[in-house]
């Protein structure tokens, strides 16, 4: 009964913890993405609220708590309220199976340094962000206006799309850990990360990566510039700020899981564990920033047929010639 | 396969560019510490100048007030005991004001220019209403030398008013007063 109620406790500290690691960091992303992408511009970026603008985020919470929340005539009120708490909490619970750390020893109990070890923790990322494709078409679609709905359509296609293509690139890497776990893809690493041995899986899974969080190049569910905002045209307040932390925490979640499957996850020398974590997952978002610094939108048919006739046959090819060196290297 | 190489240098190009951006110095002005330093025509707030001699050079003709696209423009016409017309009030309401610039171009005796000053919000709308001593300026503004009445009403070597060959004798105005 004592172990059980220790290892409650230890859960909840656990949550609790990285619930307030993610928030911070997720916050900090925004002003990290505004500043580079900035500098990627010649321009400054925020630079008024605090020094190097380093308060932004606080001040731009404090902005979008103390706004208006509104719901337009004629949406659907409970999808409506609904939908951005869905991309949040999907994009959080994703992080919840990405290991930060070796097992470490806390007054004599193992405590293994991952949310939860599900032996099939990357199905269950899957499982999430295909969950959250419904925060995206139910907000546009519940928003009862042509933009939202348009974006929210974009957006379903999209995401389904390249739910695909992020599946199957990450096969091989499992025939190669022999494990849908997280915690033991990390193990299997021990002598060098999977990205030398599956560039062409590590390429793939990045492109849908991004896809699937809807970043530029691929932000066509909420291209401002045809569609104002998309599917969250209509929302205000925290419900915007919901969508748009999801998109953040996202962000993060698939820099987490990318180096945790391509980059040896919390591997490194000299610096503890988290640290090198953590500094993976901010060189990802730096790329990402980077990529969207420089590309231009897709085309929508340009987008599908990246994802149906590029990714996909690729992907599938890279599954069969991982499983033939497999089999002859036995 | 031609193609494929293309789209990967073109990539890479792209890539190459936004990279060198990153150690470039950012072209954006720091407003309100660097203020960029405004050529003299720039359109700001308005100023009532005197002339040369330190007389006000409003001779209150209205035709600013008649030209104003917003209507912005209001004043009084009087008239001194030697006969120089002045305004016993101006007043420029700077909320509607589009600093357009069409009165300085209308105004015969460069008396209202406009200024490089812009920096003059305020939360009260009902402080923008500018009175004349709030317009009225103690220098001559852009136009150093001018004074109207060193050409106006003037008589030249060919006669003065209703002396020229076929003019008629001007008509005293304040005879057709009711």
């Amino acid at each position: 009964m004592l172990t059980w109620i220790l290892g409650f406790i230890i859960m909840i500290v656990k949550l609790t913890l990285v619930m307030m690691v993610l928030l911070v960091i997720a916050a900090y992303l925004v002003w990290v993405e505004r500043k580079f992408l900035a500098r990627l511009q010649i321009r400054y970026g925020p630079n008024r609220a605090g020094i190097f603008g380093l308060l932004q985020p606080l001040a731009d919470v404090v902005k979008m708590i103390t706004k208006e929340d509104t719901v337009p005539d004629g949406a659907d009120r409970a999808f409506f309220l609904i939908a951005p708490a869905i991309v949040a909490i999907t994009a959080f619970l994703m992080f919840s199976v990405v290991p930060f750390g070796p097992d470490i020893n806390l007054w004599g109990h193992r405590v293994p340094l991952v949310v939860t070890d599900l032996n099939i923790g990357l199905l269950f990322v899957f499982a999430m962000s295909s969950l959250s494709v419904y925060g995206v078409a139910l907000g546009g679609w519940a928003s009862n206006s042509k933009y939202g709905l348009l974006g929210g359509i974009r957006g379903a296609a999209q995401m389904i799309s390249y739910e695909l293509s992020l599946g199957l690139s990450l096969i091989p890497v499992v025939m190669m850990a022999h494990s849908f776990s997280l915690v033991e893809i990390v193990e299997a690493q021990m002598k060098y990360p999977f990205i030398i041995v599956q560039p062409l899986a590590f390429l793939i899974f990045v492109i849908s990566a991004m896809a699937e969080s809807k970043r530029i190049p691929f932000d066509l569910p909420e291209a401002e510039n045809e569609l104002i905002a998309g599917y969250h045209t209509e929302y205000s307040g925290m419900r915007f700020g919901l969508f748009f932390l999801g998109e953040y925490v996202h962000m993060m979640v698939f820099g987490g899981i990318l180096s945790v499957l391509f980059l040896g996850g919390w591997r490194g020398p000299v610096l503890p564990p988290i640290v090198w974590l953590l500094i993976k997952i901010m060189l990802v978002s730096l790329f990402m920033i980077w990529v969207r610094g420089t590309l231009p939108r897709l085309r929508y048919d340009q987008l599908m047929t990246l994802g149906w006739k590029v990714l996909i046959p690729l992907a599938l090819l890279n599954i069969l010639v991982t499983g033939a060196v497999g089999m002859l290297i036995k | 396969m031609e193609s494929v190489l293309e789209a990967v240098k073109a990539l890479a190009s792209g890539f190459a560019t936004t990279f060198i951006h990153i150690f470039r110095k950012p072209i954006t002005e720091q407003y309100p510490e660097y203020k960029r330093p405004l050529p003299i025509r720039a359109r700001g707030r308005i100023i009532l100048t005197r002339d040369p001699d330190g007389e006000e050079r409003c001779v209150s003709c209205y035709l600013c007030s008649a030209v104003c696209p917003v209507s912005c423009i209001s004043m009084e016409g009087a008239e001194k005991p030697d006969g120089r017309r002045y305004a016993s009030w101006f007043r420029i309401n700077f909320a509607r004001c589009i600093y357009c610039g069409l009165c300085e171009e209308a105004c015969p005796t460069s008396a209202i220019q406009l200024t490089t000053e812009f920096e003059f919000s305020k939360k009260d709308i009902l402080s923008f209403v500018y009175e004349k001593e709030d317009l009225l300026v103690d220098h001559q503004g852009k136009d150093k030398e001018y004074c109207f009445y060193r050409y106006a009403g003037v008589i030249s070597k060919y006669g003065g008013k209703g002396e020229h060959i076929g003019e008629e004798k001007p008509v005293d105005i304040k005879t057709n007063m009711p």
